[in-house]
């Protein structure tokens, strides 16, 4: 068997691809965070309940009604981001006016609510979903074997990152939304229907979370604590990378699930806490974050 | 720079009263002692009762931060997590009598709190509410995989012990009155903090740090010795609990305790004297009710986290110390 500084090369390789997926993971929900933190001035506690709204209504929409996986993709991030906007217009745009803590108590007891809710429907215990046909098997790489669906994850995920990255630094609607995060009273002079604009980003946002559900469905079990394990490591996360950069919280995502994988080959004791460490240190060193701006 | 969390209106600080107090907080504070004092007596169960007192000491302590400081942790389980673990363990493995165990819970408090804090008040506002609740989750993996924990299990059996070497705490009358008198002193100890110089100075912080600056305080040390009490005090109020229960599990580390502690001083009126008491015993009564219907429980308090948050502000004491026009 191939060894890789001292570790089988299959070891290695897996545990490099689950970082690269929960990577993918991070990527997705922190840029989420960072677009909504851009422009409601909140910290979205409510993104882990909503990422594990996405998986539920991908298993809701096979198991009640027969629709599989790749309307899913589709359906449940709409179905998501709808309730998103029902919550900004209901409770989060009561907000605006006061301090930034209180949008954080505010979506933590709705993630309570919700999580609270799915729990006394579905119990704690997982609902299996499976890989879609087309997805199922392995490619054979030569050096180890890959998954069809980890490595759509990837993919998909990247992807899904670039273009919200393209649309947001190189859009005129990109143009507009940086333009009122840095001065939304002037942007609504100019015309533009700031209030609206606000709610379509936070749903978008947490659409992006559903997403992320609805990939992770087949991966993780379907459960209503999914995303609350997630989005505190997504927390920090946030902080590593400062949530100035759009790019910044797409690299860091990426990243740091890759130095939890590899973490996890070389010293497993670590892997559930090295990214707190790594926050740590950051705090020493640039209080601001990597991408942050001070 | 956000601005500050509290909206008391217009309330009076009154006339000055004893230790500090203003007339009608001595008068509500005498209240709350006589009641504790004779509930026993009044038929109401005492195990009970003394857990309403060990969150209303661990609330107390978390409201010295967001209340006086203006800082929003969300990681406050570790503190009395790991405050409960160690007392629990000195007391079962090393034999501690319990008034040592929860010292012990204390130091731990503190000395997870120094560099947590040291880390933390580098950011503010809701950056610092992310980084304690982080540093906290780090606390709890470490909880889950070291072996004096006890893992899923936990530290069971441990002994309530000998107080002073005189007072045998097995009987849950005495050991009700042990954990009266260390929230009393503990609750004693805040309002002592919070009415001193240092204490004036951290209000300063909390409504224009900048200005606070110019005149020359560094608000850092300051932040840091308020972050550094509040967490010992959360280590003691955990010990107390170890101590009652003859428990220490994972659920006071884990992250739904530092929900549950926000909610009790948000509730009771952030930056009030009584609040976090107050706070502390509607939502233990509570969970006491819906015990038995799962998850309800979560339900409700994200329910009420939600109606304080948009109608309900200044908290149930704060909100009668506004139509009073007195600080409570």
């Amino acid at each position: 068997m191939d060894m890789i500084f001292g570790v089988p090369a299959p070891l290695l390789f897996g545990q490099l691809v689950l970082g690269l997926i929960n990577g993918a993971f991070y990527a997705m929900l922190s840029l989420g965070l960072a677009v909504i933190f851009g422009l409601l001035n909140i910290i979205n506690f409510t993104h882990g309940a909503q990422f594990m709204m996405g998986a539920f209504v991908a298993w809701m929409l096979l198991t009640y009604l027969g629709i599989g996986y790749w309307w899913a993709l589709l359906i449940a991030p709409i179905v998501v981001g709808i309730t998103g906007i029902v919550i900004e217009r209901l409770f989060i745009s009561r907000l605006y006016k006061l301090d930034h803590l209180y949008g954080l108590l505010l979506t933590f007891g709705l993630a309570l609510i919700i999580e609270g809710s799915f729990r006394n429907l579905y119990g704690s215990s997982g609902q299996p979903y499976r890989i879609p046909p087309e997805l199922t098997g392995a490619w054979d790489l030569g050096f180890m074997f890959l998954p069809v669906y980890r490595g759509w994850v990837v993919i998909v995920a990247l992807a899904v990152c670039l273009a919200t990255w393209l649309l947001i630094e190189k859009t005129s609607l990109g143009a507009k939304l940086r333009a009122a995060t840095e001065n939304p009273a002037l942007v609504q002079a100019f015309g533009i229907n700031v209030p609206r604009m606000v709610m379509l980003t936070y749903g978008a946002g947490v659409a992006l979370a559903a997403l992320a559900g609805v990939l992770a469905a087949p991966i993780y079990s379907v459960n209503p604590q999914m995303g609350a394990n997630f989005i505190i490591t997504v927390f920090a996360v946030v902080v590593i990378g400062g949530m100035g950069s759009i790019l910044g919280s797409i690299v860091t995502g990426f990243v740091l699930g890759v130095v939890e994988g590899l973490t996890r080959v070389f010293y497993p004791e670590l892997s559930s806490t090295v990214v707190f460490i790594i926050m740590a240190i950051v705090l020493l060193t640039r209080p601001a974050g990597l991408f942050g701006r001070a | 720079m956000a601005g500050p969390v509290l909206d008391l209106g217009a309330a009076q600080e009154g006339k000055p009263g004893p230790f500090g107090f203003s007339q009608a907080q001595f008068a509500l504070f005498s209240a709350m002692a006589v009641f504790f004092l004779a509930a026993p007596f009044l038929g109401l169960y005492e195990v009970f009762l003394a857990k309403i007192l060990c969150f209303a000491l661990f609330a107390s302590a978390f409201n010295l931060l967001i209340g006086y400081v203006g800082l929003l942790s969300f990681g406050h389980a570790a503190y009395f997590g790991m405050g409960s673990y160690v007392a629990g363990h000195a007391a079962k493995l090393w034999g501690l009598p319990p008034e040592l165990a929860i010292l012990c819970g204390g130091a731990v408090g503190l000395a997870l709190g120094l560099p947590f804090g040291w880390l933390a008040i580098r950011r503010s506002g809701i950056y610092f509410a992310m980084i304690t609740l982080a540093l906290a989750q780090m606390v709890f993996f470490f909880a889950l995989q070291a072996p004096f924990t006890g893992g899923e299990d936990g530290i069971q059996a441990i002994p309530r012990g000998v107080l002073f070497g005189v007072v045998d705490l097995t009987a849950d009358r005495n050991v009700y009155f042990f954990a009266l008198g260390v929230f009393l002193a503990g609750f004693l100890l805040v309002h002592r903090i919070v009415h001193s110089p240092f204490g004036q100075v951290l209000k300063a912080i909390r409504e224009n740090e900048p200005r606070a600056i110019s005149l020359g305080y560094r608000t850092d040390d300051y932040k840091l010795m308020a972050f550094a009490l509040s967490a010992t005090l959360s280590g003691i109020a955990g010990g107390t609990k170890a101590i009652v229960f003859g428990i220490a599990t994972l659920t006071d580390v884990h992250w739904s305790m530092s929900g549950e502690v926000v909610l009790m001083t948000l509730l009771g009126g952030l930056g009030t004297v009584f609040g976090p008491v107050a706070g502390a015993a509607i939502i233990v009564t509570m969970q006491n009710y819906l015990a038995g219907f799962g998850a309800w429980v979560t339900i409700v308090q994200g329910a009420i986290f939600v109606v304080c948050v948009l109608a309900f502000r200044a908290g149930v004491i704060g909100e009668i110390g506004k139509a009073l026009k007195i600080r409570l």
